[in-house]
């Protein structure tokens, strides 16, 4: 190497870096800080999420139905109008000492003395893993295959009842005129097997509290609600490894 | 036909053993149980075409209520009269073969008053032929209940027939496929209750468990109580070798009585420590709630308590106080399968979420339909028994 060429050639210390390429360096360094500091910080506001709601949100990509159909609950937005329950009794011929759908009012004590009022929508869950479906001796109830709706044929129930006591949601009801145990279908005899796309109890609901819709599609309302970042999504009892369809939120 | 009422009467005996001395009192009695049984029965009829809804006590929240009480507890009885009857004559210690013929034939007559009850429960008990065949379904465990008890009657009525005929060989055999076949199907039955997630006081291991070693002392209890009961209506005298099986029989009531009791103190203070969440209000409500009296009084004093100490008292000794105590046993037997059955759905589905004009508790009352069909169900048994002991003879064994 020839010495008194290098001794020429531009210096390459500190000095030389131009206040314009300083800048950028400094707002490159600080954007990656930035971007793994506020990444720890969400990191930990998921895990916190995470363990809120423990699994009970299907895994992307690993729904067992397409269409896989579920009801989001967006809860704080009932307002106990029960116009659900009057278009599930209307559609689907549901007796007055029965439901398939009805509202639980939950109570919750704030400070000084105050209390808020919660409505809680409850239906059939459709669960994954259905405590009903397996305790039934006849399969008069079932999971559907292609829908994941657990559905019942009334001919075949021999009324023994035990799929009524093995349900964590009370969501079974024997009835007489039927001479069977009736149950929320997602309207898929009176609504859905013949086109329509939503419930009835959706359909009817003014305060858009209750969604429906299919899981297995990304691009649906159901699948965006249950993954809306910061938000916590939970289910009924899930305690009991029913793997619940029916999914509540407040986003 | 004629050839199944040829078979029928082929099989009884012509002469020997016991007969009915006092034929009015005993055609009296059989006419009570009969009218009994019918009232029960037009009572079921009529609440399987009324329906349920607008007829018992059963509802949304409690699907099961007292019929399924008595259907469990005629189902433990049968089974615990196999596994009696089956230590004399399937394992062959002699003491145990006296009793053995009537063990085999009440356990005949209670699994068929358990299904009588039953198929009232049952709201549409005509579609379970075709539909429990043409639906089988293999993880339910009412379905294997329901099709191994019906085999169950089978092996029970041949090893009952082979008896009638002398025929030991075959009867031993169906006797021990009998015990198999009730020991897996009442154990199934305990599952039906212990494999539902999302009813903690019954969930778990413990009630196939239980249900078995309940049977055992249900069975001793029974067979006691029928056995007594018939030599002292009839006014027959009860024979050394009788009453010599009759304290051995006495002695193992007392050792299951123990151990069902173990078994009962440890489920309560399994069912307290900790709160653990739906079992504890159960419990509660059993320990010092409003089934207090059907726990302390029925379950543990009647049907554990007092029945062993009687028994110890006399060194299982005493016929006439092994009887009461078989009398108290039975009594408090009964209060176990009801609290076992209607406090298992006490607990609500949504309990501890804060939910207002929500229960606390569900609550149930069997309704007076309810109460008749039971009723009827316990004289129909009644019943049966006393024809068997006219029929054939006192049971009196033959042979051996």
């Amino acid at each position: 190497m020839d010495i008194k060429k290098l001794e020429r050639s531009p210096s390459e210390d500190l000095s030389a870096i131009s206040s314009r390429e300083r800048r950028e360096f400094l707002r490159l360094g600080l954007a990656i800080t930035g971007l793994y500091l506020g990444g720890s910080v969400l990191s930990l506001v998921s895990v916190k999420d995470a363990a809120a709601f423990g699994g009970v949100v299907p895994k992307i990509g690993e729904y067992p139905y397409n269409p896989h159909y579920t009801m989001v609950i967006r809860e704080e937005l009932c307002i106990d109008c029960e116009r659900c329950k009057e278009a599930c009794v209307k559609t689907n011929q549901v007796p007055s000492y029965g439901y398939r759908t009805t509202i639980l009012e939950r109570r919750r004590q704030l400070t000084e003395g105050k209390s808020e009022t919660i409505f809680m929508p409850v239906l059939c869950n459709h669960c994954n893993r259905p405590p009903c479906v397996r305790v039934c001796p006849t399969t008069a109830t079932w999971k559907d295959e292609k829908t994941g709706i657990v559905m019942m044929k009334p001919s075949r129930c021999i009324g023994c009842k035990t799929c009524m006591t093995a349900c964590p949601y009370n969501a079974r009801y024997f009835q007489e005129e039927k001479r069977a145990v009736d149950k929320c279908d997602f309207c898929w005899e009176t609504r859905l097997s013949k086109g329509e796309t939503t419930t009835a109890c959706a359909a009817a609901c003014p305060a858009d509290v209750r969604v429906f819709g299919n899981l297995a599609d990304q691009k649906s309302r159901v699948y965006q609600l249950i993954h809306t970042p910061e938000t916590i999504v939970w289910t009924l009892r899930p305690e009991t490894g029913a793997l619940p369809n029916v999914f509540y939120t407040n986003a | 036909m004629n050839v199944t009422i040829n078979t029928v009467l082929s099989i009884l005996p012509k002469s020997g053993g016991l007969t009915v001395e006092r034929e009015k009192f005993f055609n009296i009695s059989i006419a009570v149980l009969a009218a009994l049984s019918l009232v029960g029965i037009f009572s079921g009829v009529y609440a399987l075409w009324a329906g349920h809804e607008h007829t018992f006590g059963v509802s949304r929240e409690i699907p099961w209520g007292i019929l399924i009480a008595a259907y469990v507890f005629f189902v433990v009885t049968s089974t615990g009269l196999c596994i009696v009857s089956s230590i004399g004559h399937v394992f062959g210690f002699e003491n145990f073969a006296p009793i053995a013929k009537r063990a085999v034939f009440l356990s005949i007559v209670t699994i068929i008053s358990g299904f009588l009850v039953i198929a009232f429960e049952i709201e549409n008990t005509w579609r379970m032929p075709i539909a429990n065949v043409i639906g089988f379904n293999l993880t339910s465990n009412i379905w294997w209940m329901g099709t191994l008890y019906g085999l169950y009657l089978v092996f029970m009525v041949i090893e009952f027939v082979m008896l009638q005929l002398d025929n030991h060989k075959l009867a031993t055999a169906c006797g021990l496929a009998g015990l198999l076949t009730g020991v897996v199907a009442h154990s199934n039955l305990g599952a039906v209750f212990g494999l539902l997630n999302g009813r903690e006081f019954w969930h778990g291991p413990y009630m196939p468990i239980y249900f078995i070693v309940s049977a055992a002392m249900s069975g001793c209890v029974a067979i006691l109580f029928f056995t007594y009961l018939a030599y002292r209506f009839n006014g027959w005298a009860i024979d050394d070798k009788l009453k010599t099986s009759l304290q051995s029989v006495g002695k193992l009531a007392a050792l299951m009585m123990a151990v069902v009791l173990f078994f009962t103190t440890w489920k309560m203070i399994a069912g307290v420590t900790g709160n653990p969440p739906g079992k504890y209000e159960a419990m509660a409500y059993l320990l010092h709630g409003p089934y207090t009296v059907n726990f302390w009084i029925g379950e543990i004093t009647l049907g554990l308590v007092l029945p062993f100490f009687l028994i110890l008292c006399v060194r299982a000794e005493s016929l006439r106080v092994i009887f009461i105590a078989s009398v108290a046993g039975m009594i408090g037997i009964f209060f176990m399968r009801y609290d076992l059955v209607v406090v298992g759905q006490l607990v609500p589905h949504f309990a501890d979420m804060g939910l207002v004009d929500y229960p606390e508790m569900f609550s149930y009352t069997p309704s007076c339909l309810e109460a008749l069909t039971t009723m009827g169900g316990f004289a129909f048994c009644g019943l049966l028994f006393l024809l068997g002991e006219k029929y054939f003879r006192g049971h009196v064994s033959s042979g051996h």
